[in-house]
């Protein structure tokens, strides 16, 4: 009787959780399922007014024209770059400025530093392009040169101003510097945490031991937050087809196309631009499952060597 | 205490001055869109000005006060943050909660983590989502930019090991005691979890402040653009134009914005961030540690 009564308790709970889940799970199937089979029409030539099930099949056609359209590799070549460099600086730059960091003993001084630092990263793309678009100004018939290339050029570094944005020589390093500039101080965080973790009492016996600052840092320090550095590597390797779009599509003009362009940009241009949405949706859906790939890899690969488990 | 040597000195030296210069570096720019927006045009014409307002003057921020389009699109904004941040945190925990059962408590468990973990994984696309936003009658609608994402499931993860590490002995006397699961979620955790529903409403309102891109391509009507879109356009699109030597766009634009006009709306929609920025600080770390330690 009593396991019975047991068991009529512990479905009315899950009766009462699928409840409680019901609301959320229709909206991530209508917004995020939905359209995760939206993406059929890659397969289609798909027209919305005549919606998905009356547009002709065409199999894998849009994506042979992907792949002999003149902006597809390029842009792919692009999307790699900057992202697989922008995971790299966003590694080293933030791991490099903790360990400076924790070598300051001013306690104001590392709080302001903190402070400030911190800033850009709540700033979205569009006010950050704003602001780095005057800043980094080679100056137009309207205005006059802005403030970075004035100071460059009062220091005497260059002659004439560079127009750092519009120039297809200078506009990755600069997308993948701002970019780093906007993180740092977050990422910083991550690592500033690990550091404290560390015992004190290792730093003591390798200074009886005779061991310098430096050879502290390479053999306590270091060994004592390369786990989570470790991880956040293998938890990175998703983004390598995210090369940022929302400060690319800010910052980018067709002038630097060539070395600019990036797969969600094209994808954006392709599908919202000129309509066509199969050959975009094709586009999108390239960059899905490659993605997938490397986040359940990756997940995968962090599970096993670092104990992460995502849920 | 023994005494630093040369050597030692001169790192520590050296790196204080790196660390500030870095963080100068962070500070530059945005102080520069400040003096900008306090300065005469004709200064920054004739490029004088740096750090500091150069003939100062309020002319910027009145013709903002005064512009209705400005004005108009922050409406938006904070319509679709007093919607969106809570029906966010409603869902994140109506998810968290069940999803912190363990598997002999919640037998489906197993099957709603694959569900929300497949489009953690797995996103449908741009071109999809908003053949389907479209379809669902949202366009135009406040409700296109709180809906598609209305299931922060990072958030969800986060509450969802905040909710883990509770002691288990609080559900199970609550439940003797003929406490119904609703009344345990809503008179026993969520009150204990203060800390992580305060980090995720902070995600989502700076979240929601920050989006522009669905406004810009879900309203076919300016007039519905929130102010990151609406601030997109003025910025980005006038610099594109300029850039592409769209010769009528610039001369239409360039006869009411000004620099310093762009830089006092820059200004002006950064405040709110500034104001709630030691909330920011507390607890956006808190929430990283949160999301890190894994039941």
């Amino acid at each position: 009787m009593k396991k019975k009564r047991g068991r009529v308790s512990t479905n009315k709970r899950s009766l009462t959780y699928h409840l409680m889940l019901l609301v959320p799970a229709v909206i991530v199937f209508i917004y995020c399922y939905v359209p995760i089979m939206g993406n059929i029409m890659a397969f289609q030539n798909f027209y919305p007014g005549l919606g998905f099930f009356k547009s002709d099949w065409v199999g894998l056609e849009n994506f042979k024209i992907l792949f002999m359209m003149p902006d597809t590799l390029p842009a792919i070549r692009n999307t790699l770059l900057i992202a697989v460099a922008k995971i790299i600086g966003n590694l080293i730059v933030p791991v490099t400025f903790a360990l400076l960091l924790n070598e300051v003993r001013l306690r104001w001084f590392k709080r302001t530093v903190q402070t400030i630092t911190y800033l850009p990263y709540f700033l979205s793309w569009v006010i950050l392009s704003g602001i780095l678009i005057n800043f980094l100004s080679p100056g137009s018939t309207a205005d006059g040169a802005g403030f970075f290339n004035s100071l460059l050029m009062k220091a005497g570094f260059i002659k004439e101003p560079v127009f750092f944005l519009g120039n297809k020589q200078t506009f990755p390093a600069t997308i993948i510097i701002s970019d780093i500039w906007k993180n740092f101080g977050f990422n910083t965080i991550v690592y500033l945490a690990a550091l404290t973790g560390i015992d004190p009492g290792l730093y003591e016996a390798a200074s009886v031991d005779g061991a310098g600052r430096f050879s502290q840092t390479i053999h306590i320090t270091l060994p004592g937050i390369s786990q989570i550095i470790v991880l956040m590597t293998i938890l990175s390797i998703g983004n390598v087809l995210n090369a940022g779009f929302d400060q690319i599509f800010n910052l980018y003009s067709p002038a630097v196309y060539e070395t600019g362009d990036i797969i969600d940009t094209l994808v954006y241009r392709l599908g919202l631009v000129n309509q066509q949405y199969s050959l975009s949706a094709a586009v999108g859906l390239f960059k899905s499952v490659v993605s997938m790939i490397l986040i359940v890899a990756s997940y995968r690969i962090a599970d096993k060597y670092a104990g992460y488990k995502v849920f | 205490m023994r005494k630093a040597s040369v050597g030692r000195r001169v790192f520590v030296i050296c790196n204080y001055v790196f660390i500030a210069a870095i963080t100068i570096s962070c500070l530059v720019p945005i102080l520069n869109v400040l003096a900008l927006s306090f300065s005469d045009s004709q200064a920054i014409i004739e490029n004088k000005v740096g750090l500091m307002p150069v003939d100062f003057t309020l002319k910027a921020y009145e013709f903002v006060m005064k512009s209705n389009e400005f004005w108009t699109s922050v409406w938006v904004t904070v319509k679709r943050v007093l919607i969106g941040v809570p029906v966010n945190l409603v869902l994140t925990v109506l998810a968290a909660y069940p999803l912190s059962k363990s598997e002999q408590q919640f037998k489906s468990r197993k099957f709603y983590v694959a569900y929300f973990l497949v489009v953690m994984v797995f996103s449908g696309g741009l071109i999809p989502t908003y053949y389907v936003v479209s379809r669902t009658g949202l366009m135009d609608s406040v409700w296109s930019l709180i809906l598609p994402g209305a299931v922060p499931i990072f958030n969800v993860i986060l509450v969802m090991n905040f909710f883990r590490n509770l002691p288990r002995e609080l559900e199970e006397s609550a439940m003797l005691d003929g406490a119904g699961q609703w009344k345990i979620l809503l008179q026993i955790f969520l009150p204990l979890s203060k800390p992580s529903i305060a980090t995720v409403t902070l995600f989502s309102l700076v979240n929601h402040w920050n989006s522009w891109f669905d406004g810009l391509i879900y309203s076919n009507f300016t007039s519905h653009y929130p102010l990151q879109s609406y601030l997109q356009t003025l910025i980005v699109s006038t610099n594109q134009a300029l850039m592409e030597g769209d010769l009528s766009q610039i001369m239409n634009r360039m006869s009411v914005n000004d620099t310093n006009l762009k830089a006092a709306q820059i200004f002006i929609s950064i405040i709110p961030l500034l104001l709630i920025y030691p909330f920011l600080q507390k607890y956006f770390t808190t929430g990283l540690v949160l999301g890190s330690v894994k039941g």
